[in-house]
């Protein structure tokens, strides 16, 4: 037990890092993020900027290290509130059964089978284009997919005898619920929401870059891929900083999230 | 004259498991012998390590295992040297095994006579046609008496016993001289396991085959083997013949174990060993039941005691057997006090009607089912009747007991009864102050636990529905587990470091914590080893007696039953067959279904009984229920076409006894006059 899973050190190393990135951005970053350098438009790497600059002469390093936060924030926002609508939605389900539980699946099964990026675009052009909508409409569309999991987990634990015993002693079924079911699908929903973390910067990131997440001049690496987009050719550097960012923090959050499932036993 | 070499002969087998705290040692040196064609019956509790033995035969031990000593010499070849390529050839043909699943050893894809032909084909390489046929034979060989069908069938299709019946028939395609059995009833009702011992009886005249029968329960043992071995945390305590062990058991953990056991006379056992199992990382130093003995002496624990001969061929491993020999047993003052305190708690007064404190009238469950529409126009399932027509009533502290086998909807009646379920028809009057007043203890110990909560917040929790508060909690958290016998630090454990008789005394705490007055205990000690069982039930009636309640004991344990109830009711089929004070029940006139029920039993005494009866086919679908009356189909004192026409009207023995049958009260006395209980 004492013996950490390669998948759950590395990917735990590697968020360890991107989590102490976010909050120690402002100590760390060379530069102001929207601080303009414009002799040193589209530099490659050197001394001066460590990761060289993008087509308006900001430091890509200040800016990656920055985007950072917003990638995060939304992740773990858009998750928290999946979870926030999924656990009692399913959990309930789970636990009253019968016609209600039909109910609630089928609906959940609907806005699982649509597309979930398409379903915050809709979101989206409805309510317009921020930081915050990216992360309600990317949290909405994370709901039925922890609805589902929190549902099944609790169906497994309905007829428990633990769970008999505190209907019989006259327990609300909130308490029910609550304090006695929940703590036992904990386990796999964390192991959902870790995984669920890096599909959701994902899902930003892939808003951002279509214009409809954060706006610019913030630093956020969807928009700074958007933006380098066009000057690809004259160098990969703004391009390739975000990036790789991005693939990195979404690989550990997959990363730990398997190590997690293996460690904690949840399917 | 030399006598033959044994079939199997183990010599001196260490075997342990690598773990992360070191090795394991879960056999120590063990050695026994099995003649051709003998039954060689291996008790022990759990932890004791008799399933390791049955995997070590057949060199089947997982990869962290290592047979540290000893030799397994089979027909002449050492197992625990010959090659791979060799032990292919001897597992299934010279030895095969049957576990205690049999759906976990039938594939569920393939038709049963199919899986069978296959062990011939690839085994002895038989042409497929012949190898059909001889599967039917094999079929026919454990008496399925339809077995051209049965080949036919899918597993799913078939019932336990059948599918246990079907595995016996796969393990014996390849004629194997040796036949190792883990359990194979445990799981299965009383009724059917009478048949597959019977069974196994059977096939050692018809086969041949030795048969090492593993298993926990010694009342089954009892029945079966020649000689009987007494596993005890790793090692072999004691080897005897059948008769010899039951009628003077020389280890000490024998006689304890002997007299745990309850008795279907209701006075003899239910005494239990004191202690629990130790660890297979702590074990105590000498002798390894010593802390457990009512006969240790200090030099018990100088040195692990050496399996000596006492009589001919008779081997205990104790140092003071002649002191144990020469004692009657249940004569030590340790049985003594344990055994009367047993028997003194038990409440055997039978109140009238009128302190009725539960009282079912007619009271139906059905489950599922198609709506009302689609039944009128004759399409969908009907519904299952778990409970039909069902009148009782439970008197305020007094223990009402319910028996019936698997499906027969006692379970539904217990949950019923605590509110879990409402009833489809009729009514449950329930005449205490608070709805709350009646509880439940379940039978899995494992579940009846949160596992993510510890002993104390657990226990605390109804106290806070009932409104006391913090310091006051704190005090009674500690009375309770003081009152089920646990050292008050258990409060800060987890369910997962406690052992099953342990969570189930949690369990039972926390019922208690809502000061009920009324408990279902829904087979309360089925899934406990049996020295746990004992003082689990000796808990429950001390309990009883000291805070008053009634309780309505769910069981299909017929000698449990007989020691602790007052008053028993006999559910076959989702009916009532048979009411009554526990020793009215227990004697003639019984129902046909209690008669069979009761002599399907297995006692700890070999031989010295009766002629037993046997039921015949399976219990019909609650689904399909038969007409009139609902055991017509197996019972084997049938009258006639009235049986399967009209519903049996009760029948009244005695003003408290009642049976609903069509045979008057005056023949079923006669038919069973020569019982014995």
């Amino acid at each position: 037990m004492t013996s950490l899973s390669p998948a759950l050190g590395v990917g735990g190393a590697i968020l360890a890092l991107v989590l102490a990135i976010t909050v120690a951005a402002p100590w760390i970053a060379p530069y102001p993020t929207t601080e303009q350098h414009m002799l040193d438009r589209l530099q490659p790497p050197g001394a001066r900027f460590l990761l060289g600059t993008d087509q308006y002469g900001r430091d890509l390093l200040s800016r990656t290290l920055f985007g950072a936060r917003p990638a995060l924030g939304l992740g773990l926002g858009a998750v928290a509130l999946g979870l926030a609508l999924g656990v009692p939605l399913g959990l309930t389900a789970g636990y009253v059964g019968g016609r209600f539980d039909d109910l609630i699946m089928r609906v959940v099964d609907a806005m699982l089978a649509f597309p979930s990026l398409l379903l915050a675009l809709l979101i989206i052009t409805a309510l317009g284009a921020s930081t915050g909508h990216a992360l309600l409409a990317i949290g909405v569309a994370n709901g039925p997919g922890v609805a589902r999991i929190v549902r099944s987990a609790t169906l497994a634990l309905r007829e428990a005898e633990f769970v008999l015993a505190a209907r019989v002693r006259g327990e609300r079924h909130l308490y029910v619920m609550f304090g006695e079911i929940f703590p036992n699908v904990m386990a796999p929903v964390i192991v959902e929401a870790t995984l669920r973390v890096g599909f959701a910067i994902l899902a930003g990131a892939s808003l951002s870059f279509l214009g409809l997440g954060v706006q610019p001049p913030a630093a956020d690496w969807g928009l700074m891929i958007r933006e380098a987009r066009q000057y690809v050719f004259l160098s990969p550097w703004p391009l390739l900083a975000p990036g790789t960012a991005l693939a990195l923090t979404i690989v550990a959050f997959n990363l730990f999230g398997d190590g997690l499932r293996d460690r904690l036993g949840a399917t | 004259m030399t006598p033959p070499p044994p079939l199997l002969d183990i010599r001196a087998l260490t075997v342990h498991f690598d773990t992360k705290d070191g090795p394991l040692r879960v056999l120590r040196d063990v050695s026994l012998q099995l003649a051709v064609g003998e039954t060689f019956g291996l008790a022990g509790e759990s932890g004791s390590g008799k399933t390791t033995l049955g995997y070590t035969i057949l060199q089947a031990l997982g990869p962290t295992a290592r047979i540290e000593s000893g030799a397994i010499l089979f027909e002449g070849r050492d197992l625990v040297a010959v090659g791979e390529e060799e032990l292919r050839r001897i597992r299934g043909r010279r030895i095969a095994m049957v576990y205690q699943d049999p759906r976990s050893a039938l594939n569920p894809t393939m038709r049963v006579g199919a899986q069978i032909a296959e062990v011939l084909e690839i085994h002895e390489r038989t042409p497929a046609a012949a190898a059909m046929r001889r599967a039917q034979e094999l079929l026919e060989l454990v008496n399925i008496a339809d077995p051209t069908s049965v080949a036919r069938r899918y597993p799913h299709e078939l019932s336990g016993g059948m599918q246990q019946r079907a595995v016996i028939a796969m393990a014996l395609a390849g004629g194997p001289s040796l036949l190792i059995l883990d359990e194979p009833t445990t799981g299965l009702d009383v009724t059917t396991q009478a048949r597959i011992l019977d069974l196994v009886g059977d096939l050692k005249r018809r086969v041949g085959a030795a048969i090492l029968y593993i298993s926990h329960d010694l009342a089954v043992i009892a029945q079966v083997a020649d000689r009987v071995g007494v596993l005890y945390a790793g090692e072999l305590v004691e080897v005897a013949p059948t008769a010899d062990l039951f009628a003077r058991p020389v280890h000490p953990y024998t006689r304890g174990l002997l007299d745990a056991l309850p008795h279907l006379d209701g006075v003899h056992g239910l005494a239990p060993i004191r202690g629990r199992i130790p660890r297979l990382t702590a074990l105590p130093p000498g002798c390894v039941f010593a802390p457990r003995c009512d006969f240790a002496a200090p030099e018990c624990t100088a040195a692990t005691p050496a399996l000596e001969e006492v009589a001919p061929g008779r081997r205990a491993r104790c140092i003071r057997w002649p002191t144990v020999i020469a004692t009657p047993r249940g004569s030590t003052a340790e049985v003594i006090e344990r055994g009367t305190i047993a028997r003194e708690t038990v409440a055997r007064e039978t109140l009238g009607p009128d302190a009725a404190l539960l009282s079912f009238e007619h009271v139906t469950k059905h489950f599922g089912g198609a709506g009302a529409m689609a039944r009128r126009l004759g399409v969908g399932a009907p519904p299952v009747r778990a409970v039909d027509d069902v009148s009782f009533d439970v008197a305020a502290d007094e223990i009402f007991a319910l028996v019936g086998e698997s499906g027969c909807g006692k379970t539904t009646l217990g949950r019923l009864a605590v509110r879990l379920l409402r009833p489809t028809a009729g009514h449950i009057v329930f005449s205490a102050p608070r709805p709350t007043d009646a509880q439940i203890v379940f039978q899995h110990p494992d579940s009846s636990l949160n596992p993510m909560k510890r002993i104390g917040p657990s226990l605390a929790r109804p106290l806070v529905l009932r409104g006391l508060r913090r310091p006051e909690r704190g005090r009674r958290v500690r009375e309770l587990l003081e009152a089920v016998r646990l050292d008050p630090d258990y409060r800060g454990r987890r369910p997962a470091e406690l052992s099953g008789g342990e969570k189930q005394r949690v369990a039972i705490a926390r019922a208690l914590a809502m000061a009920p007055r009324f408990v279902v205990l829904d087979e309360p000690v089925s899934a406990l080893d049996v020295s746990t069982q004992a003082s689990i039930i000796r808990l429950l009636a001390d309990l009883r007696r000291t805070r008053g309640a009634s309780y309505l004991l769910i069981s299909h344990d017929l000698s449990l039953v007989r020691h602790v109830a007052a008053r028993v009711g006999v559910m076959y089929l989702g009916r009532l067959v048979e009411i009554g004070a526990v020793d009215e029940v227990f004697r003639a006139p019984s129902h046909p279904y209690t008669h069979a029920l009761l002599s399907a039993v297995p006692r700890p005494d070999p031989g010295g009984r009766g002629q037993p009866i046997r039921l015949e086919g399976t219990v019909p679908s609650a689904q399909h229920p038969p007409p009139g009356c609902r055991f017509h189909t197996r019972c084997p004192q049938k009258i006639g076409r009235i049986c399967e026409e009209i519903e049996p009207p009760w029948e009244r023995a005695s003003a408290t006894h009642r049976i609903a049958c069509h045979i008057p009260i005056a023949e079923l006395s006669r038919g069973a006059e020569e019982r014995r209980t």
